[in-house]
């Protein structure tokens, strides 16, 4: 029985990876007011990337760079549009979509049928032969480690550091930050960056580890799982991480749950992971001032200097 | 998804518009044939097999051809279908059960335009239907996983409970206790054709629950990697799938539509198109098997070969009485086999199925 529960809690950390890059990502674009529907479209473009680098190299590490540039890259487009063209930030968004379905296609077309066998699991001496522990948080690979690092790094960025500061300003009030010497659109074109970074590095993991190989359109939805991710968990690092093990887990769960033979209907079984998420966090986060604290006041509005 | 249809919808307007259009005086030339997919055709299952068809047609007859791919099921469905009839496509195959109703409501509107619609029930004049017995391969597939599996558990991914699906449960279930009687299947519902990720974890958990043969009834490949990372054995879906699996496929389903479509577009050039019903198997070749996995011993294979050869001639049928439903209740008497209306309304588990049928 043991086994099985490590067994389940290895698959749940590993469905719960792709969503919490994507959704930290996303949510400090969000945090410097820019809304980025572009998501799902990032992530397939790092996913078609990371596996055509490592099929043509070999190399897992330049795969991960490889989507991680190539999330970015997507990611700039949306930021050339609607910082500097003041383009409506959703119907880019949702353009991004679509052309990152429709590019990733397109590259991956000869790398359909082919296999990869996964990123290699990374153990530490020692430490991953302690019973439960070590199986459990080191004998991954380096994407879920640095998944486990990654909501810390956000939650200190945007409690403790200047930057943080500055961008939470940005996304509250452009016009007071402009008014103060921030150059806005600087600091959300590295926000809209970043987000397309992680986006892409979700995008790898899917094709380079959760299930290593290309075939179209495969993260199926996950990009905007993350969105509303995001939303339920209002703009909280701590929260965006609960909300997506907590999808992850009960995704992974029912499953067992239906190989145990378990009466409840399939239907209902998909439904869970989606009812309870949202259910959780909207429960946790129903205190409408701290929610008004944490959205970013500025969202999905457009920013000119000069007007 | 839909929005990159419309791409190659333009696209395939302007191909189809610099043609002339003729109702009925058909030619080689001016033969159109359009195909509307439910998935991507880098899918590498069902619709990648659909457009292997598309291209042996255009090889074999030289006709032009052009499709739509990842259509969703419904009201978008009808809006494409339109579109390529207007756009002179005077053979058009719809390739996915969720299109039964938009395409009779558009042949309706298109007389002069032939229909196919794959895995549907519903016929017109100009609308014919078409499916494949795939629970013919399941039997084979069910046989293997009889002799290959030592703990007598198989994990079975489905997608929706439908009849198709439940039916290759059934088939596989009943084919593999014929074998082993002891052995029960558990079916794991991941609700969608298509997510490599899902699929990928059901693949797991059924095998933490010790599972050591895996089969399923989606699209990706993905669950026979997991399979082959995790050392047990797998069957591939609507195609070959040993690339991903080299140790683990024991061998697969593969979908051939490749004769049907060159005939029906043959016969739509020559003018003796009709409407008709076609559910071919593997005598026709519709279904066809992959090559076995290098493990599977040379007894096991005459024993899926022998299945193979007597379902071909007639002489067994997969659902071929004694059958037990899940209660264990006698339902198909010795010597009795259930009938095509029986099949297609398949709404039970039998015997050595485990969990409940959703419905």
């Amino acid at each position: 029985m043991n086994e099985i529960i490590i067994a389940a809690v290895l698959t749940i950390i590993t469905a719960a990876t792709p969503l919490l890059y994507a959704a930290l990502g996303e949510m400090i674009t969000e945090k410097s007011g820019i809304l980025n529907l572009g998501v799902e479209g990032m992530i397939l473009l790092g996913a078609v990337c990371g596996f055509a680098t490592v099929h043509f190299t070999g190399s897992g590490t330049l795969a991960v760079f490889a989507g991680l540039l190539a999330g970015m890259a997507l990611s700039s487009v949306f930021a050339v549009l609607t910082l500097w063209f003041q383009a409506s930030q959703v119907a880019s968004g949702l353009a991004l979509t679509i052309f990152g379905i429709g590019l990733s296609a397109l590259l991956g077309k000869d790398l359909v049928g082919i296999a990869y066998e996964g990123l290699p699991k990374l153990f530490i001496l020692g430490i991953t032969d302690i019973p439960l522990i070590g199986p459990l948080l080191f004998s991954h690979d380096i994407l879920v480690y640095g998944s486990f690092v990654l909501p810390l790094a956000v939650a200190w960025f945007l409690k403790y550091s200047r930057a943080g500061l500055i961008l939470r300003a940005v996304g509250d009030s452009h016009d007071a930050a402009h008014a103060i010497g921030f150059s806005v659109l600087r600091i959300r074109l590295m926000a809209i960056l970043f987000g397309g970074a992680m986006s892409g590095l979700a995008g790898a993991y899917l094709s380079l580890a959760y299930s290593p190989l290309w075939i179209e359109n495969m993260s199926a939805g996950r990009g905007w799982i993350a969105l509303a991710l995001v939303v339920f968990a209002t703009w909280r690092p701590g929260r965006v991480f609960l909300g997506a093990y907590l999808f992850g887990g009960i995704t992974i769960l029912q499953l067992h749950a239906q190989a145990l033979g378990i009466g409840v209907p399939s239907q209902v079984m998909s439904m869970l992971p989606y009812l309870a998420t949202i259910a959780v966090l909207v429960l946790i986060s129903r205190d409408r001032n701290k929610i008004k604290l944490n959205a970013p006041a500025c969202i999905g509005k457009p920013f000119h200097p000069t007007s | 998804m839909k929005r990159k249809s419309v791409l190659k919808q333009v696209t395939g307007a302007v191909i189809s518009a610099s043609l002339i259009f003729g109702a009925q005086a058909i030619k080689a030339e001016d033969v159109n044939v359009g195909f509307v997919y439910v998935g991507p055709i880098g899918d590498h299952g069902w619709t990648y097999r659909h457009d292997e068809g598309r291209k042996a047609v255009e090889e074999a007859l030289g006709v032009k051809t052009s499709f739509v791919e990842s259509v969703a099921e419904g009201a978008d469905a009808e809006r494409v279908i339109r579109t390529l009839a207007t756009n002179g496509n005077n053979l058009i195959f719809t390739t996915s059960f969720g299109y039964m109703n938009p395409t009779l409501k558009v042949a309706k509107q298109f007389p002069n335009v032939k229909f196919e619609h794959a895995t549907g029930y519903k016929r017109a004049d100009n609308v014919s239907t078409y499916s494949a017995r795939f629970y013919e391969g399941r039997a084979i597939l069910g046989t293997i996983a009889g002799h290959m599996s030592k703990n007598g558990v198989v994990g079975y991914i489905a997608s929706f409970p439908i009849p198709e699906v439940v039916r290759g449960i059934n088939a596989f279930t009943i084919a593999m206790r014929k074998v082993n009687p002891e052995a029960i299947i558990k079916v794991v519902w991941v609700n969608s054709w298509y997510d490599p990720g899902k699929e990928g974890d059901a693949a797991k958990a059924l095998i933490d629950q010790g599972a050591d043969i895996i089969t399923q009834h989606t699209d990706s490949p993905a669950p026979l990697q997991v399979a082959e990372q995790r050392g047990v054995y797998a069957f591939g879906q609507a195609s070959d799938m040993s690339a991903f699996a080299p140790k683990a496929q024991l061998t697969a389903i593969i979908d051939d539509w490749n004769p049907y479509y060159i005939a029906r577009v043959k016969a739509a050039m020559e003018g003796n198109w009709a409407s008709t019903d076609t559910w071919d198997g593997l005598k026709e070749g519709m279904v066809a098997m992959a090559p076995y996995g290098d493990v599977v011993p040379a007894d096991v294979r005459a024993a899926a070969d022998s299945v193979k050869a007597s379902i071909i001639d007639g002489s067994f049928h997969p659902f071929q009485g004694p059958v037990n439903n899940q209660a264990g209740e006698n339902v198909v008497k010795t010597g009795d086999v259930l009938d095509d209306g029986a099949l297609l309304g398949m709404d039970w588990y039998v015997e050595g199925v485990q969990g409940q049928l959703p419905n």
